[in-house]
């Protein structure tokens, strides 16, 4: 009797102590970014190197505006063609579609979610890459690679958009049923109860669900970097090339090691990314959090 | 009183679309990638290892980037399941439902979950310069587990919480402790738990960023810890970048190999869900 009292307490011991572990994770991982990047703060201030646009590491200027600019420019990109996107086809799913649809599309929204990064750049540059610089382009501008900022939106749009969806209609299939049934009762129609009540009552929900998917968006790499030129300029139009950060930590740390504070500049460049998706990750959990408990 | 329903008829029909547009995008990536990729295939190409002069268009194959992402997916795995089977556990049985402690570490497994594989894969390569490490198999496995504990924690609890908090009473009715009715609770979740494996791992043998800086890239399939491991993702992102056709039309074979083991544990993990669920009581 006394012994599995005493094998359930050490067992709460060791996984106490392993949630604790894994929870450290966050912290270990902001003081190491902070810890790197603290030589490049000295030396220049917060906001000469997030406002300047001057990238000469070799000559110790580290002015990160392009990279912050190309990122907002994808992520903006790839956020305003899937919103809408994924709020009609998760209406559709959660109320107007048979139930035959919604079971061909989880599986297809599953392979959309599950297929790696450097997949969708491979597609990037066989589809899009052509069809920008061949056809869509040619209708703007004189001439363009297909390598734009346009390109990384797209494809990262798409990368998200199971994400979005699957979000979007968790938080629509937990709004009451009653809701939608007064509107319906007093003669709305379907859509004008989508408009009028499910949208509106879930505004704080989508709201959270596209601070997720921004923050997601921004740190996808591989893809992006596949796509979207790699040329350091601040871009003025969504068919130039661009160099979002994530970008810039793959493609140089093989020579962050050979010039001085380019370790610390990257690092720096990573510890932007991390406390931008830390924030916006923390604000949106909390949101949704609190919309679950209120209906569950 | 006719403009709403001609609205409800209009947004119907634009709806159904946006929805087909999902099917779109999944069917002209798959056919892409089978497309460029299927030419390139051979048997060569997952029997073999690179030959020499392999990256200006000679023999070879890709066998070292299979075995390398099989290694490291495979280590981590273990080590992720080892960390995080007990965290859901004590998230689940020992705390209860309301726990702060519970609220607190279930975000910070959300914020885990959603730092890039880049900051994983720059954070990992710091500490390792650290310590002295060169990139390495050791190095690519630590980092994909970090990278993966999150992501199992977050999909294993999900299912976990699904479970009645009355069959936990009942086991407690009988006198049994919260560890003995852990083993209630893995009757339960099982499936879920599987489901979640075989998703993970599929993330985790895409992910490219992370394993760039820690793991490396080597013609040689690794014998020890401290050698570097190619991996599939890189061989797929080295290769295409290549100005010869021979090695780009290899890029797409990895990218070939690697779709069909990703989709392979996609549907595994739906066949899974569907198959074990005998023993749950709902």
């Amino acid at each position: 009797m006394k012994l599995k009292l005493i094998t359930d307490k050490s067992a709460a011991g060791v996984m106490f102590s392993l949630t604790l572990l894994s929870l450290l994770l966050v912290v270990v991982i902001a003081a190491g970014l902070i810890f790197k990047s603290m030589p490049i703060l000295e030396e220049h201030s917060l906001w000469e190197l997030i406002s300047s646009s001057k990238w000469k590491p070799a000559r110790g200027e580290f002015g990160f505006l392009p990279f912050i600019v190309g990122t907002l420019w994808v992520t903006g990109i790839a956020i305003l063609w899937t919103l809408p996107v994924a709020l009609l086809t998760s209406i559709f799913l959660t109320e107007n579609s048979k139930r035959w649809v919604k079971k061909a599309v989880f599986p297809i929204l599953d392979i959309l979610a599950g297929l790696p990064s450097v997949i969708y750049g491979v597609w990037g540059i066989v589809v899009v890459v052509p069809w920008i610089s061949d056809w869509l382009a040619p209708m703007f501008v004189e001439f363009s690679t297909g390598y734009t900022l346009l390109t990384g939106g797209i494809v990262l749009g798409i990368m998200i958009l199971p994400l979005m969806v699957s979000l979007f209609v968790e938080l629509f299939s937990a709004t009451p049923m009653e809701m939608r049934e007064a509107s319906l009762s007093l003669g709305a129609t379907r859509w004008q109860t989508t408009k009028f009540v499910l949208l509106r009552k879930n505004f704080p929900g989508i709201l959270a669900t596209v601070i997720l998917s921004i923050s997601r968006a921004m740190g996808e790499t591989i893809a992006v970097l596949m796509v979207c030129g790699n040329i350091v300029q601040i871009p003025s139009s969504p068919l130039d090339g661009g160099y979002p950060l994530p970008a810039l930590i793959a493609n140089n740390y093989g020579e962050m090691l050979s010039i001085p504070m380019y370790d610390s500049a990257l690092m720096f460049a990573a510890l932007i990314l991390f406390v931008v998706v830390m924030v916006f990750n923390i604000v949106s959990r909390v949101i949704l959090r609190r919309i679950e408990n209120k209906y569950i | 009183m006719k403009a709403k329903f001609i609205e409800e008829k209009v947004m119907k029909v634009v709806m159904a679309l946006t929805t087909v547009l999902l099917f779109f995008f999944v069917g002209s990536i798959i056919y892409t990638i089978i497309k460029e990729g299927w030419p390139a295939m051979s048997w060569s190409m997952i029997t073999d290892l690179p030959g020499g002069g392999f990256y200006i268009g000679k023999e070879g194959g890709l066998l070292n980037a299979i075995v390398g992402s099989l290694m490291i997916v495979g280590a981590s795995t273990v080590l992720g399941l080892l960390v995080s089977i007990p965290v859901v556990f004590y998230l689940n049985v020992y705390l209860t439902p309301k726990s702060k402690l519970g609220y607190a570490s279930r975000l910070a497994f959300d914020v885990l979950f959603g730092v890039p594989s880049i900051v994983y894969g720059a954070f990992a390569f710091t500490i390792m310069i650290a310590l002295g490490l060169k990139t390495s198999l050791l190095g690519g496995i630590i980092v994909i587990t970090l990278l993966i504990i999150p992501i199992f924690i977050r999909s294993m609890d999900e299912v976990a919480r699904t479970m009645p908090r009355d069959i936990l009473a009942a086991t407690f009715s009988l006198g049994a402790t919260r560890l003995q009715s852990v083993r209630v609770l893995v009757r339960q979740i099982l499936p879920g738990i599987a489901t979640a494996t075989l998703l993970s791992i599929g993330r985790a043998i895409g992910d490219a960023a992370a394993v760039m800086f820690t793991a490396g890239y080597t013609d040689a399939i690794p014998t020890s810890l401290s050698q570097p491991a190619a991996t599939l993702p890189l061989a797929v992102f080295f290769q295409l970048s290549s100005p010869i056709p021979e090695v780009q039309s290899r890029a797409y074979a990895a990218a070939f190999i690697l779709t069909v083991i990703v989709l392979i544990l996609s549907i595994g993990g739906r066949l899974i869900t569907n198959h074990f669920s005998k023993n749950r009581i709902k």
